[in-house]
């Protein structure tokens, strides 16, 4: 596109760059904020002194967190939920996937499949039914409740069979020839084939996972079997337990240092770091889904 | 000939065996739980055990005082958020698409979309502290001002304002980039034969730009219709406070404080099958739209 150095776009491109740096602020200054707040002294931090950068700076909020058990109990159960439930997860969609992707012809019965999966998309039987089912079989308050009922993600298994759908028909009907079955042509040929695709749907659901909060509230009985996000809204958002709760002799000489109100963003913080690592990567993966699978035209 | 036929297809069977058997009980089995809108639940007696009451629940929530206050709740927070989250990324990423230098480009585009991949329990708790009235940062800047401080989260006049800001604040990113890549999809040649005809930026972005964008545009719209009754459940139960259930109550939320709290098992499950019908005749009728409008099929 050509250069246009015209007066006017000159003047255009000074309010462009400057309305989306300031929209980029806008959208940052509320993690900065925390941030700084989290690394700072109480008092300043209740003289609303602390704007984006710490104000007596210390780390005293984060060896507070370290040196009590609640945080890292609630990040174990959601390491075990994000490995297992995305594990469970990615297995039972990519199974579902492929079958689904085929011909009604090839496979006679294949939209019949399709439309049971849909409609689970398109009808739920609300709260309390889904609650009363996964009652019923017996796992509340135990992890497979928080990676059981979600295993089956329909909208990735559909971006799966259509990107499945895109790859030649010719592959497949060459390994038949040379006498390879289903499992073999899934495996060997499809799989290494849509790594792209699968990196992307792999990330979206560690993040759904890690990011669930909702479940392990209902679904837990006590919240010492809390994942880390539940474990968070019930100390961060519904301020239910008192931070300060069961202080030991060597945490109460922190005390003169942090309050609630630090505390909170210190963990706030550190619930967002893992998020910060990866999403880099997702953003890249998820232009090439989107580019692949789920807008067609 | 048919039994090898058989062999070869009973793989493609047992794949979909497992995923088929857990939609059978989490998503079939909460589909059959809908017959408890119909009875008086009681969970000593089981869905098979209670008595059926007809229609009562649901005329009992319809006679509610709340029930309509609710329902417009949901509405309007809902429509406000599907309208702006449309109309702002397509402006931002118009507006990205005339910045020349890819680096900030880049930084802006991963800024704007960071929020997108936090849960509502950590934006929650980062929006209720810096939207505090005596010590968050905002009412801080607003005090700077020689205003007085406003209570966001705690009024019913500001709540929905403040809800619907903030999910443009986490949803925004995901949207733009979508637009974005749809604005890179525009033919090169379509410029160069513009500024041959004299057309400038403004024109070109009106003409072409826009126009390339439209499918995924019309896409997106109809899409987003299914979501006329999904107010944001994760966000409005992060936020709210009774104080605020006046403007701020949505059916999500209603319906867990029926259920879960009040334990009013039937009344419930009413309310939510209420929901479930409106929202998949909605979902269906956007699907049958963006086939017709944009060529998209769901499988």
């Amino acid at each position: 596109m050509a250069g246009q150095t015209s007066f006017s776009r000159i003047v255009f491109n000074i309010f462009n760059y400057g309305f989306l740096a300031l929209l980029s602020l806008m959208a940052l200054f509320p993690f900065l904020n925390v941030l700084a707040v989290s690394l700072s002294n109480k008092s300043a931090a209740a003289a609303g002194l602390v704007k984006l950068w710490p104000v007596e700076f210390t780390f005293a909020s984060y060896r507070f967190v370290f040196l009590r058990d609640e945080f890292f109990t609630a990040l174990g159960i959601s390491l075990e939920r994000v490995l297992l439930g995305a594990a469970l997860s990615m297995l039972v969609t990519v199974l579902a996937a492929y079958p689904l992707s085929k011909e009604e012809k090839a496979f006679p019965g294949r939209t019949l499949y399709a439309w049971i999966f849909v409609f689970t998309i398109l009808f739920n039987g609300g709260l309390i039914p889904w609650y009363m089912t996964i009652k019923m079989t017996g796992i509340l308050d135990s992890l497979w409740a928080l990676v059981l009922p979600g295993a089956v993600q329909v909208f990735n298994c559909l971006l799966l069979l259509n990107f499945f759908r895109g790859l030649p028909k010719a592959l497949e009907e060459a390994a038949f020839v040379d006498g390879a079955n289903h499992w073999t042509i899934l495996w060997r040929i499809f799989i290494p084939l849509s790594t792209p695709v699968l990196a992307t749907v792999t990330l979206f659901t560690v993040v759904g996972h890690w990011n669930s909060w909702f479940d392990g509230i209902i679904l837990m009985n006590s919240p010492n079997h809390y994942p880390l996000q539940s474990y968070l809204q019930t100390v961060v958002v519904k301020m239910n337990t008192s931070t300060f709760a069961n202080i030991d002799p060597v945490q109460a000489r922190l005390l003169s240092e942090i309050s609630d109100r630090t505390v909170k963003a210190a963990q706030i913080f550190m619930a967002t770091i893992p998020i910060l690592l990866v999403y880099p990567f997702l953003q890249k993966y998820f232009m090439a889904g989107i580019v692949l699978g789920s807008v067609k035209e | 000939m048919l039994s090898q036929r058989w062999l070869r297809l009973m793989p493609l069977h047992l794949m979909l065996l497992p995923a088929l058997a857990l939609l059978l009980i989490y998503s079939y089995g909460p589909i059959t739980g809908i017959l408890i809108a119909f009875q008086n639940f009681m969970p000593s007696k089981g869905i098979f055990g209670s008595p059926f009451i007809g229609l009562d629940n649901f005329k009992y929530v319809w006679d509610l005082p709340d029930t309509r206050q609710v329902l417009t709740n949901t509405v309007v927070i809902a429509f406000f958020k599907i309208i702006l989250n449309l109309a702002v990324p397509i402006l931002l990423a118009l507006l990205l698409n005339e910045v020349r230098i890819k680096l900030f480009k880049r930084s802006v585009q991963t800024i704007v979309y960071l929020p997108y991949f936090l849960s509502w329990v950590l934006l929650g708790g980062i929006l209720i502290d810096i939207l505090s009235p005596s010590q968050g940062i905002v009412n801080d800047i607003i005090k700077s001002f020689g205003f007085k401080p406003l209570f966001f989260l705690g009024d019913p006049n500001w709540f929905r304002f403040t809800i619907v800001a903030t999910d443009l604040w986490k949803e925004v990113g995901f949207n733009t980039i979508v637009f974005l890549a749809a604005v890179t999809n525009a033919n090169p040649s379509l410029y160069e034969a513009a500024v041959i005809d004299g057309a400038n930026r403004w024109k070109q972005t009106l003409n072409i730009t826009l126009p390339s964008m439209l499918p995924v545009i019309i896409l997106l719209a109809t899409l987003s219709l299914g979501n006329v009754l999904n107010a944001g459940f994760d966000q409005i139960f992060n936020l709210y406070s009774p104080q605020v259930y006046s403007t701020g109550d949505i059916l999500d939320t209603f319906v867990y404080r029926i259920g879960l709290i009040d334990t009013q098992y039937g009344v419930a499950t009413a309310v939510g099958l209420f929901k479930s019908i409106i929202s998949c005749l909605f979902i269906s009728v956007s699907y049958f739209l963006a086939y017709r409008l944009a060529n998209y099929r769901i499988f």
